[in-house]
């Protein structure tokens, strides 16, 4: 990661933090749920970026952080070099939605039942300005939908059952290109969907990153298709980015213990290897006990724990092009 | 060995009617296939392919407007032999449910009630199947049984929103195995965990299975996850059986065109080479495809596929395919291609026209 570019970032997170209260008013505990979180995505550079983790480690929180639904608690965010919160402030939240813009989950709960699918298309065009009256919107949205492979013909007229939940997922996908953006937020896009269907969205992304020149933020526990897909990738662990690099690197040969365990256990479509991963592994009982965890979080069940893990919470260790949160990493004092 | 359960030509249709308009969906169109003792057996497939009403079938919870038109479910272990289809509502509850048969459902937070120990919800389970007299031996009890499961004693007095998803599920299957049962049905116990948490959740399914030698169905559509855990693997299609066999038959020689698409597509870590996904969509059941239901997405397609539903055929070392191809293959003469006037002809289902 060079420092002296030019343009500043198309996005930069600057040791972002998002907490929450939890509990009652009188027994109420503080949730961290994104934790002095620092990440960078470069301008004019379009790349697919993985934010991968657990349920509960903070992914979601991020991705709202991204979209400005979220203001941080602490750090800075700044999209192009100006903080998200004054962008909104100044250029409204239209005018940054414009640039980011979210696909969702659930296909079949961003559309509303009894909708044509075609009608957000044009409410889209129109909102964000894109056409003056739904007869200019048409070639937009035709452009739009052609770029995921389908075209306003086949889905004219369209309720949204009448489409299967991997063509719905490219529809939310075309909806969020009308606009023009330079930053796609997808949530868990795939999880929704088939297996065979899988792989047509992530498809998408690739050919949006390269022929359209948009940056894919890819949230997903997926880690193969995100291995399939991306160019760098975060690992996520109760609000810390615990590791960070290209997305080779890191999920080929992973560094801290946690991601080192998350590989293991990606599941392998290869019968003969299931020794390894039928091995017996501890997990996490509560999911507060992990939050509110002084030092690592990961050190109730490490291996490799060490005395100062329990107390203090690691700092960033550079290993070679990644950054790694492990003590493990740490020369000065392993020498 | 005699099968635990033994699944023959079962047909399972849901049947709506509304305004005159009746409508048919055929979920499960003559499903045959057998569950021994101790094993895990996987069962995959898309969503609409049916599944989940053969499962509502097996567990004996058919409601209205699902309804069972042929065929037979029949269930035999040591004292016991029944047809499930044929059983009262009643006499599942009473004879089956939990005690033979149990159930560990996708979410686990609808299973737990939240607003109750977790404690509380096993004592409404044991209290309705068995009742209870001792309330300090059944805590005993209870507590006995997680620890055998390695779970942690707190998680009985925990509410289910302090557990982690994981945990939660660990739960619900300790839940299920309460009264060891002959049968547990898993479906998709691990869909929405992430992969460590999924890792943790089938171990232990794996861990009760060899350690109580029951049987387990276990339901996903993630082939990943059945190449890990499964005995044998029997994929799904629109309602009908496509491909039956041994794990690792399944995954070194899948015959179906389908089961080759499923494996052949799947992510791998180490290898970026560009995936391409099947054309088209799962047909609707309302108005499947004649002949073969797999015909208008598959690369293998030929014109009989169109007009004649392929025989089961059985190949050696316990492995089954529904396929013309296949049977082309191991030299078997093919039936002729049904001349499109005659009664089923072969439309173009509606997936077809939209991809």
């Amino acid at each position: 990661m060079s420092t002296t570019t030019a343009a500043p970032p198309l996005f930069e997170l600057d040791h972002a933090v998002v907490s929450f209260r939890i509990g009652s008013v009188l027994a109420s505990s503080q949730l961290v749920a994104v934790n002095d979180v620092s990440l960078r995505l470069a301008a004019g550079k379009p790349e697919i970026f993985t934010l991968a983790g657990e349920s509960g480690s903070g992914k979601t929180t991020l991705a709202k952080v991204l979209l400005g639904d979220q203001a941080t608690t602490g750090g800075e965010v700044r999209f192009q070099g100006t903080r998200v919160a004054d962008v909104i402030k100044s250029r409204g939240h239209t005018a940054f939605m414009q640039e980011v813009q979210p696909v969702f989950q659930n296909p079949f709960e961003t559309f509303n039942p009894l909708r044509h699918v075609q009608e957000y298309l044009f409410d889209t065009a129109l909102n964000f300005k894109v056409a003056k009256s739904r007869r200019e919107a048409e070639e937009p949205v035709d452009a739009a939908l052609r770029t995921v492979g389908l075209s306003l013909a086949e889905v004219r007229q369209r309720y949204p059952h009448e489409l299967s939940g991997g063509q719905l997922q490219r529809v939310s996908v075309a909806r969020a290109l009308i606009p023009n953006p330079k930053v796609i937020i997808a949530d868990e896009p795939v999880s929704m969907v088939d297996a065979s269907l899988r792989m047509e969205i992530v498809n998408v992304f690739k050919r949006l990153r390269d022929d359209e020149g948009v940056t894919v933020i890819y949230i997903t526990h997926d880690l193969a298709t995100a291995y399939y897909v991306s160019d760098r990738i975060a690992i996520m662990l109760r609000g810390h980015v615990v590791e960070s690099g290209p997305v080779e690197e890191v999920l080929t040969d992973p560094a801290h213990p946690y991601a080192r365990l998350l590989k293991e256990s990606i599941p392998e479509p290869v019968p003969e290897d299931k020794g390894a991963w039928t091995r017996r592994i501890e997990l996490g009982a509560t999911e507060a006990g992990e939050f509110t965890r002084a030092g690592c979080k990961f050190a109730g069940r490490c291996p490799s724990v060490m005395d100062r893990c329990r107390v203090s919470n690691p700092p960033d260790f550079v290993v070679g092009n990644r950054l790694v949160k492990c003590y493990l990493y740490d020369d000065e004092a392993n020498d | 060995m005699e099968p635990l359960l033994r699944v023959t030509d079962l047909k399972a249709y849901y049947r709506t009617e509304a305004y005159g308009v009746s409508r048919t969906v055929r979920a499960v169109d003559g499903v045959s296939f057998d569950l021994y003792p101790n094993e895990i057996y996987g069962l995959a497939g898309e969503s609409s392919c049916g599944k989940t009403t053969l499962i509502k079938v097996i567990s004996g919870t058919v409601k209205n407007p699902l309804r069972i038109v042929g065929g037979e479910v029949r269930f035999s272990a040591d004292d016991v032999e029944h047809d499930l289809t044929t059983m009262t509502p009643d006499e599942l509850r009473r004879i089956m449910r939990w005690k033979r048969i149990s159930y560990v459902m996708q979410g686990s937070m609808s299973v737990l009630n939240p607003v109750r120990r977790v404690l509380r919800t096993f004592e409404d389970i044991v209290a309705t199947h068995r009742g209870i007299t001792d309330r300090k031996e059944f805590r005993k009890e209870m507590a006995d049984h997680v620890a055998r499961l390695g779970l942690p004693a707190e998680v009985l007095r925990a509410f289910p929103h302090q557990l982690s998803g994981g945990m939660r599920q660990r739960v619900a299957i300790a839940l299920a195995t309460i009264f060891q049962p002959n049968l547990i049905i898993a479906d998709e116990p691990t869909t929405a965990l992430d992969v460590v948490v999924q890792r943790g959740v089938l171990q232990l399914i794996r861990q009760i299975q060899a350690e109580t030698r029951n049987t387990v169905l276990l339901v996903t559509h993630d082939m990943a996850v059945h190449a890990n855990v499964a005995d044998r693997v029997m994929i799904m299609y629109a309602g009908r059986i496509m491909e039956e066999g041994v794990t690792e038959t399944i995954f070194q020689r899948p015959r179906h065109p389908y089961t080759k698409h499923l494996i052949g597509s799947l992510p791998k870590i180490g290898e970026r080479s560009t995936r391409a996904s099947l054309p088209g969509s799962p047909p609707n059941l309302a108005d499947p495809p004649a002949g073969c239901r797999f015909h208008p997405r598959c690369p293998a397609a030929m014109d009989v596929c169109r007009t004649v539903v392929p025989e089961m055929l059985q190949l050696p070392d316990r492995h089954r395919v529904a396929c013309h191809a296949v049977a082309q293959e191991e030299g078997l003469p093919l039936p002729r291609p049904e001349p499109a006037t005659a009664g089923r002809t072969a439309e173009p289902s509606r997936s077809e026209d939209l991809s």
